[in-house]
């Protein structure tokens, strides 16, 4: 009998959904208009074209499927070939010789040669171009090219990062004809798996399929990105079959994906880490007792399973799992509050001072709830938090003057600890004066890591450098958290990687 | 027509006004198109990286002087240039009404279909049971939020049914009709749910004014029949309130439903403003506030000579 009534009310919401479906002028079961384009949503749109100046985290997903570095990193963080071969530093280190793919090309058909790989780099390099990524190459002196096909970088001192640094799209190689004409931005010209087709902003992309790309034939003809700024309409567009494939960055929706039948969820430790700066410039936290109670004071695992359902993983300074200390190593990670009282009648605040943190409202999602948690528990050292959210343009502006008691940031990771660190805790860092902290030790171990070659000894160098820095607690490290990308089930091939890139989107099939 | 005149004449000085408003507000907020378009990365700008990027925005001048070339600009019908879009300011404004004058429409055609008999019926089953029912629910949609609708609808249709509308890509009603209603039908639904609670709430309050005057005892005492009395002797007179409300919300929605929008990914204008706030472009801001206060004041001279239109002895402009 309820056997019966529940089929038999089944078959009525089939129906009701049949109905409600022409009466919505929409298909209950979509019919895909072309089976070889792939249907992908995400809730943030690209901010720009210009692979060079483009730091937003959406524009670099895009960008990345339309243009290609020198190299690229794969999913263990190693580098992998793209728009060159091979590579190979000088024994010295002051000379990076690159031989270019002959099969390279420019999506309007011209090769791409030593002079456009020239032509990217003095574009970056140049100051009016406002590249945001110039910082990482300020070491190369000159660039040759003896041939088309190949390209030397002479630089002034050895510089191993900047290898990985190339990997970035911001490094991407752009036709010199286009640097010339002074459309880089306005046209996308780029060597990569897809061309853009159209971009409506804030609303929709259209990318084909480039099939001259040096790197084989695409899986899909094409792919349509739509912008549903609504994280739960992305989920809601997924489970109706609407899109394909997504990208989502609210934890609390990503956790819903693996409960619905059709849905498969990608998870992928990032690089970014989620962390609470102090500001050492400002009484207090110029103690270093307060600095460290704060730090003893914390639980980052509570922080992590009530600001993030527990969707990450406790991290120091480096996130790149080759490089990285065992957190359960490092200054006070596991809480100790009579020790952080302790320090704090040390330093002379037994009874707690009150400081202001400020977050973005959204950005990270979990940015208020960080807060709240990391409130409730430095209130039990007599440390009075207030909260200031702020819109995430304000709060740059204030993270940027280092105008803050405290903040609760999200910051991008990078593959190499010196690119990821040098803007912060080196004496000419350009985000000095974000940081507020720098000391001798923590200046001489990044300056050895820049010009160190050898693997084994980098990993004790920078090993020495997060030790050093959680000790003298400028910030504090919580966790690293996963990218998300939602997919429906008939899509194949899809590899995520650390730095969030999606573009192995290039070889994904949809099966019928 | 004098009226209309004097009017139309006061346009410019509260548009300029607007435009002044609007034109020091969004520069008083901190941050700037650059930070908007580099985030933290744009500490790593050098002095010079920064002038290049200033002088590229336009926000390398002190504010008067960047008013004073925009107002020359609009001067000569030219808003600017978007930098998101790279487009004129108009050009992308007016890509965006259509499909929010289509959805204000829709809402206010739903929220008076549903809300004025509800309101009448209320009124004249006055303190009933059912007057109660139509109270509560009026009430219930007054004071749920858009995003609460909007979502609960999104929901249920995607895990009950398996349905949802096309959302991320517009399609213009002269283009695809049926496809552009499917998409249009449920936002308008999410609007007009609380637009026609106000409206039920305000036509109830209104014709239980009107029942109780005396041309309507009068009416009803020379036998007309209720209909009659209802439909054609109070009605009218109680649908000056009516006409308030719904100019006041429709030259709200023109200016476009950034949470529906937002939730059923809409390509409208109140999107389109809140993320040309969110990304700093000072042009397209000032230009879509430029002309949603335009409409709203063309919206407000409507609803004028609609008094006069529902009420003869209203004589618009006279002391």
């Amino acid at each position: 009998m309820v056997q019966h009534l529940t089929k038999k009310l089944l078959s009525g919401m089939t129906l009701s959904g049949i109905a409600l479906a022409a009466l919505l002028g929409i298909a209950a079961v979509p019919v895909q208009a072309d089976a070889a384009t792939l249907r992908m949503a995400w809730s943030q749109d690209a901010t720009g074209l210009d692979p060079h100046k483009q730091t937003a985290f959406s524009s670099l997903r895009l960008l990345e499927l339309i243009y290609e570095p020198l190299v690229r990193l794969d999913t263990s963080l190693q580098i992998t070939p793209a728009i060159a071969d091979s590579w190979q530093f000088s024994p010295d280190g002051k000379e990076l010789t690159f031989k270019l793919n002959p099969k390279a090309k420019f999506q309007n058909g011209a090769a791409v040669t030593s002079a456009d790989v020239k032509a990217s780099f003095e574009r970056i390099l140049d100051e009016k171009t406002s590249a945001a990524a110039r910082a990482n190459f300020l070491s190369i002196a000159s660039i040759d090219t003896p041939d088309p096909a190949t390209v030397v970088f002479h630089l002034s001192q050895p510089d191993v990062p900047i290898l990985t640094a190339m990997s970035d799209i911001n490094a991407a190689i752009v036709p010199a004809s286009e640097i010339a004409a002074g459309s880089i931005g306005t046209t996308t010209i780029g060597s990569g798996p897809f061309k853009l087709e159209k971009w409506d902003p804030n609303s929709k992309e259209v990318l084909v399929a480039n099939n001259d790309w040096a790197g084989g034939a695409t899986g899909v003809e094409g792919i349509d990105i739509s912008v549903l700024p609504d994280e739960t309409a992305i989920l809601a567009a997924l489970r109706t079959k609407q899109i394909d494939f997504a990208l989502l960055n609210d934890p609390l929706v990503a956790t819903l994906v693996p409960k619905e039948a059709g849905l498969q969820l990608n998870r992928m430790p990032v690089l970014a880490y989620h962390v609470l700066q102090l500001n050492p410039s400002r009484k207090p936290m110029t103690e270093l007792k307060v600095r460290q109670a704060i730090s003893c004071a914390i639980d980052r695992q509570e922080v992590l399973d009530t600001a993030s359902l527990g969707e990450g993983k406790i991290t120091g300074p480096l996130t790149i799992p080759a490089l990285a200390t065992d957190p359960n190593q490092l200054f006070c990670y596991t809480r100790d509050i009579e020790k952080a009282k302790k320090l704090m009648a040390e330093a002379g605040y037994a009874d707690g001072f009150s400081a202001s943190v400020i977050g973005a409202t959204g950005e990270p999602p979990t940015a208020a709830a960080e807060a709240q948690v990391i409130q409730s528990q430095l209130a039990e050292i007599g440390v009075k938090l207030d909260i200031k959210m702020m819109e995430l343009n304000v709060y740059v502006d204030a993270w940027l003057k280092g105008d803050f008691d405290m903040a609760i940031a999200l910051n991008g990771g990078r593959a190499d600890p010196y690119t990821m660190y040098n803007r912060y805790w080196t004496k000419a860092g350009n985000l000095q004066k974000v940081a507020n902290y720098i000391d001798d030790t923590l200046d001489g171990l990044m300056q050895k890591g820049r010009t160190e070659t050898d693997p084994a000894a980098r990993k004790v160098i920078f090993g020495d450098f997060e030790k050093h820095i959680t000790e003298m607690s400028p910030w504090i490290w919580l966790y690293t958290s996963y990218s998300y990308t939602a997919q429906q089930k008939n899509v194949g091939g899809f590899v995520p990687v650390p730095t969030g890139s999606l573009f192995s989107l290039a070889k994904v099939t949809l099966q019928q | 027509m004098n009226y209309l005149m004097r009017r139309l004449a006061t346009f410019p000085l509260v548009l300029i006004g607007v435009s002044v408003l609007v034109f020091v507000a969004i520069r008083m907020v901190p941050g700037d198109s650059i930070t908007a378009m580099l985030g933290t990365e744009a500490g790593l700008l050098t002095p010079a990286q920064r002038d290049a990027l200033a002088a590229y925005f336009g926000i390398d001048q002190p504010w008067f002087i960047q008013y004073w070339r925009w107002l020359l600009g609009l001067l000569h019908g030219n808003l600017g240039i978007s930098v998101t879009y790279g487009k004129p300011v108009l050009d992308v404004i007016l890509e965006r009404f259509p499909l929010t004058l289509e959805l204000a429409l829709l809402a206010m055609i739903i929220a008076l279909a549903v809300g004025m008999p509800a309101g009448v019926f209320a009124a004249t089953h006055n303190e009933k049971l059912s007057d109660l029912g139509v109270r509560v629910v009026a009430m219930i949609g007054q004071s749920t939020p858009n995003f609460v609708l909007g979502l609960l609808i999104i929901y249920t249709l995607s895990a009950g049914f398996g349905v949802l509308p096309a959302m991320g890509a517009f399609s213009p009603l002269w283009q695809d009709p049926l496809r552009n209603l499917g998409q249009l039908l449920l936002p308008a639904v999410t609007l007009g749910f609380a637009f026609a609670a106000s409206v039920t709430r305000i036509s109830r309050s209104a014709m239980l004014d009107v029942l109780s005057d005396d041309y309507v005892r009068t009416a009803r005492s020379k036998g007309a029949s209720n209909r009659s009395v209802i439909w054609r002797h109070a009605l009218p007179n109680a649908l000056i309130p009516v006409v308030t409300l719904s100019g006041i919300e429709f030259g709200y929605l023109l200016g476009g439903a950034v949470i529906v929008e937002q939730i059923y990914a809409l390509p409208g204008l109140g999107r389109m403003v809140l993320d040309a706030i969110l990304q700093r472009d000072y042009a397209l801001v000032q230009g879509s506030v430029l002309f949603i206060a335009f409409n709203f004041m063309i919206v407000n001279l409507l609803v004028d000579l609609a008094y006069v239109a529902l009420d003869p002895r209203i004589r618009l402009g006279e002391r």
